[in-house]
């Protein structure tokens, strides 16, 4: 979308988190740029959900730097959050809602207009092939669907970044295809998209991963690079090597 | 103010939604109400009496006549057994044993004056004083009645000039003689439901809206929908609202329809204004609804947020005057009520619907509703992080 | 047998984790019980009393002196018009007032009857008559000095007051308040335990094991029975020991029927739980459906035999109307189960009624 070096618009410096004695996210330093799809890999409680929340202002950070689109997240968290969408892990919109009901009412919170969010319900409803579910409960229909309707409320906004905490967490192989083409479609319009998951196959879909392992930043850089870096023939490889090092 | 709209259309709609709920929220209360404000009554009617009368007089029988004849008592048994008599008021079966000596009726007409015996089962202190008091009436109602019939014998009135009571001053005309007339104001039937109407009212919608508040955002927290929220750039103070809002709403609602029923099945009197209670209901759900949003804020799960409501309404309802009389508590109980928002609505309701206060009467309890509305508020929405710990 | 062992296990892990609400289930009661134990009192004390005393001479103070000397009356207002006495009532600063006519002294010394108006607030009527009954003695015991001894009929009651001499509110109220907090406490606890574990779908899995419906209820009712005998423990000590309210009969009797009473709160939250589909609504029911009615038809505040018969009839479906009973003859009479058994009978068959129809329900649901 353009040339030279984007701007930077997430920026974590030594960021930690600790629960009482845990460790759960130690001194992570990395640079995300407008645009990028950049994923955040790593084993189930490698740190990556406490990450994430740390940059979308849900949670505060012990120790280290870091800034979400030019605000600071000891500070500034409530200017972060103007700026940025957010898609739980968990499924976390009100499932005795309908569709429409929930697309309007987080269209109100991030002050749309009535036209406009009529107009965005239009759009997102064509795009994911909600027609003819958008008046059912959200709890009667599949998690699938579920998925694509959570990821639309994030962008519902328009925001400049998308955070997507594990996106396709038990959706099927089919899906997961449509929901990564979702995410493309996503970044070409501009939205930089921060995404964490633990398929490893998925990584080769971001434009840059980063492998976390027991709360460190363990490996960076394009897949391809990296696969060429560690000598092996995918991330799967390259994640196996590094969370057991000493293994093979 | 469009976000706290969207929110509270959707909190609406949630509510709406959950049948179950609003049927509980709405027939639970009524069907409380038209049942408890029987319940609530220190009125003792038929109070079981024993009695052991071993005078066997046409005075004594009179004695127990009066006490049956007075509509409070009811002879659940007669014997001249005081051990029999002991037995039912330790089984629970007599409140009360009147026992009547053996020269009652001889001692009254030699001495102008006989003991009875009267043994309460004074277990329930306040319900043993009013039958002590409705037994001292009729023993003095009966005593005067006396007066006029029994005269003194010749014999004491020897006896009684063989005393040298003869400078005593002649007892028929120029006695002190006091006419009290007794007015019972607001309540001159003295029903028990009158009172008490108004209070179950307030009792019922405090406990459900407490409720409700108490465990929305807790819920919210376990389903997991509150973090979308939170990182949306909705304040604190816009969150707060708009989940007050709906609940003020059907709070409101709730009242209305109770007086409603209130007023037509019990015949609760509306002496003052309308407008004016409801307008100080509106301030007193903010307090109260705010308690319960700060709950939830407090609290990790529905579990316990519902103990600590429990624990609160609890307080709210057995230290606010609405069961048992507040002057009577000491000092510092009366003082830690200030706290409580349901003791100043219970006493300005009560006040405006059975005495028919206006708003000069109710300044400074709706005073102390206000700063309570204001502090709760206030602590909700401090309490309330966007971040967790 | 090994099956429910393993529940009981579950439970007791899932108790002692949840640290906070352990605290809870122990602690609240005994707070609840202090303060109650000191707030709910029925007497009368304090009362406000205005008076209106159009012309103040030596008769009308010497009545005055007497109200003031009492620790029944408090004297807020002294007035020589009655006009301003609505005012002071509907504010509530005056509860009670005595109106003097303009010419007591003088018809009370030429032997006319001298008249006097008591003026009470009777919103709350038992307080109003019980003021206006206190106001009535005094000015009575006045009349009675001012005439000469002797010469009217006295019947003169000597009055025994039993199990309870002093009156004292807390005697009456503290075992009433076990009943009402152990009630609601244990059933608020298996009904959300229950419906908790539904929402969050192991319920199922209960439900598929081989665990027969009574077993899953046994599981979930020991472990809350245990802290409810703590809870109970806890109670009677601090009964004693900060309001001297005295246990004339036997503990151990009174600790069983205790239990017994736990057991059959217990089995009414597993019932309301096993009816409900979500915590929401089992909390309501729960809270709403239990707290009122307990307090307000158990006899705890009102008498139930001031009650309609129906009312009666309601109040003696609760659990909590046996056991107030119970325990309030055990502490302040000091029976022993001669006297109880039929209590005693009447909450064991609640136990065994209200298990054997949430044993139902849950039966229902594996259909």
């Amino acid at each position: 979308m353009n040339d030279g070096p984007a701007a930077v618009v997430i920026r974590a410096t030594n960021l930690t988190r600790t629960f009482g004695r845990f460790v759960a996210v130690d001194h992570i330093t990395f640079e995300v740029r407008a645009g990028e799809v950049f994923g955040f890999l790593g084993a189930n409680g490698a740190g990556k959900t406490t990450a994430i929340r740390m940059l979308c202002g849900l949670l505060l950070p012990s120790s280290g730097d870091a800034s979400v689109a030019g605000h600071d997240v000891y500070t500034e968290s409530e200017a972060i959050k103007r700026d940025i969408g957010y898609m739980s892990q968990r499924f976390s919109l009100y499932d005795d809602l309908t569709v429409r009901e929930n697309i309007r009412l987080y269209g109100g919170i991030y002050g749309l207009s009535a036209a406009r969010v009529r107009e965005r319900t239009g759009a997102l409803v064509a795009r994911l092939g909600l027609e003819h579910v958008v008046e059912s409960p959200v709890r009667a229909i599949p998690l699938g669907w579920k998925q694509k309707l959570a990821f639309s409320v994030a962008l519902l906004h328009e925001p400049r970044i998308v955070f997507l905490d594990e996106p396709t967490g038990g959706v099927d192989p089919i899906t997961r295809r449509q929901f990564w083409e979702m995410i493309y479609q996503t970044a070409a319009e501009g939205t930089t998209v921060f995404v964490t998951t633990h398929y490893m196959d998925e990584a080769e879909y971001c434009d840059r991963i980063s492998i976390m392992v027991d709360g460190r930043l363990a490996a960076m850089g394009a897949p391809v690079e990296l696969e060429r870096q560690y000598g092996v023939a995918s991330i799967d490889d390259v994640f196996l090597r590094l969370a057991r090092p000493e293994g093979s | 103010m469009r976000r706290i709209l969207s929110l509270a259309r959707a909190e609406v709609l949630r509510i709406v939604r959950d049948r179950a709920t609003l049927v509980q929220i709405f027939l639970v209360p009524l069907a409380q109400l038209l049942v408890l404000a029987n319940a609530a009554t220190f009125q003792i009617t038929d109070t079981p009496m024993y009695v052991v009368d071993l005078d066997h007089t046409s005075t004594s029988r009179g004695l127990v006549t009066r006490f049956t004849a007075s509509g409070h008592f009811e002879i659940i048994g007669e014997s001249s057994s005081l051990d029999l008599a002991n037995d039912a008021l330790r089984r629970g079966r007599a409140t009360m044993v009147l026992a009547i000596p053996r020269d009652f009726e001889a001692s009254l007409v030699r001495d102008r004056r006989a003991p009875v015996q009267i043994a309460l089962n004074a277990e329930k202190g306040a319900a043993a004083g009013i039958v002590q008091a409705y037994a001292s009436a009729i023993l003095a109602a009966y005593s005067a009645e006396l007066g006029t019939t029994l005269r003194p014998s010749i014999g004491a009135v020897r006896a009684g000039i063989a005393g040298g009571q003869l400078g005593e001053p002649p007892p028929v005309r120029g006695a002190a003689r006091i006419d009290v007339r007794t007015r019972s104001w607001y309540n001159p039937a003295l029903d028990y439901r009158d009172y008490m109407v108004p209070g179950i009212l307030v009792a019922l919608v405090t406990v459900i809206g407490t409720l409700l508040a108490a465990q929305n955002i807790a819920r919210e927290k376990e389903l997991g929908t509150l973090e979308q929220l939170n990182v949306t750039p909705v304040t604190r103070a816009q969150f707060i609202t708009a989940k007050l809002l709906p609940l003020w709403v059907l709070a409101l609602l709730e009242l209305a329809l109770g007086l409603v029923v209130g007023h037509l099945v019990f015949g609760m009197p509306v002496r003052g204004s309308v407008a004016l209670l409801f307008g100080v209901a509106g301030i007193y759900l903010v307090a109260a609804l705010a308690i319960g949003l700060w709950i939830s804020t407090l609290v990790e799960t529905q579990q316990q947020a519902m103990f600590v409501t429990f624990f609160i309404v609890m307080i709210y309802f057995l230290m606010s005057g609405l069961f048992t009389p507040l002057d009577s508590m000491p000092r510092w109980v009366q003082l830690l009520a200030e706290l409580n928002p349901v003791r100043h609505f219970v006493e300005i309701s009560r006040a405006i619907l059975v005495k028919g206060a206006g708003l000069r009467d109710i300044v400074r309890p709706l005073g102390a509703l206000v700063i309570l509305a204001l502090a709760a508020l206030g602590v909700s929405v401090r309490q309330y992080s966007k971040r967790s710990a | 047998m090994k099956a429910l062992l393993g529940l009981l296990r579950k439970e007791g892990y899932h108790i002692r984790r949840d640290r906070r609400t352990l605290v809870v289930l122990v602690l609240f009661p005994i707070i609840q019980v202090v303060l109650f134990g000191y707030a709910i009192r029925t007497d009368v004390r304090n009362v406000r009393l205005a008076i209106v005393d159009p012309s103040p001479d030596y008769a009308t103070l010497a009545l005055r002196t007497r109200f003031a000397a009492t620790d029944v009356f408090r004297i807020v207002a002294e007035l020589r018009r009655p006009e301003p006495l609505a005012q002071l009532f509907r504010s509530g600063r005056a509860q009670e007032a005595i109106v003097f006519a303009p010419d007591f002294a003088d018809r009370l010394a030429r032997g006319l009857p001298a008249r006097v108006q008591i003026v009470t607030d009777a919103t709350e009527p038992n307080t109003g008559s019980a003021m206006q009954s206190y106001a009535l003695s005094l000015i009575r015991d006045y009349e009675r000095d001012l005439r000469a001894a002797g010469s009217a009929v006295r019947i003169e009651p000597e009055l025994r007051l039993r199990f309870n001499p002093t009156r004292e509110s807390a005697n009456l109220f503290v075992p009433g308040l076990l009943a009402l907090i152990l009630a609601i406490i244990s059933s608020l606890m298996t009904a959300i335990s229950i419906a908790r574990e539904k929402e969050t779908g192991t319920m199922e899995a209960l439900l598929v094991s081989p665990l027969r419906p009574w077993q899953i209820i046994v599981g979930k009712v020991v472990p809350y029975l245990a802290i409810g005998f703590v809870s109970v423990l806890g109670v009677l000590a601090e009964a004693h020991l900060v309001f001297r309210v005295p246990v004339r009969g036997s503990v151990l009797l009174l600790l069983a029927e205790g239990m017994l009473f736990i057991l059959a709160s217990l089995a009414l939250g597993v019932l309301i739980s096993a009816r409900t589909a979500s915590q929401r609504v089992a909390m309501m029911g729960a809270l709403v459906g239990t707290m009122l009615p307990t307090i307000m038809l158990s006899g705890f505040i009102f008498p139930v035999e001031s009650m309609p018969r129906v009312l009666q009839w309601i109040a003696g479906v609760l659990p909590a109307t046996w056991f107030v009973r119970i325990a309030r003859d055990i502490m302040l009479k000091g029976v022993g189960i001669a006297y109880l058994w039929p209590e005693t009978l009447v909450l064991a068959a609640m136990v065994l009624v209200l298990l054997a129809l949430s044993a139902r329900s849950f039966h229902v649901r594996l259909e």
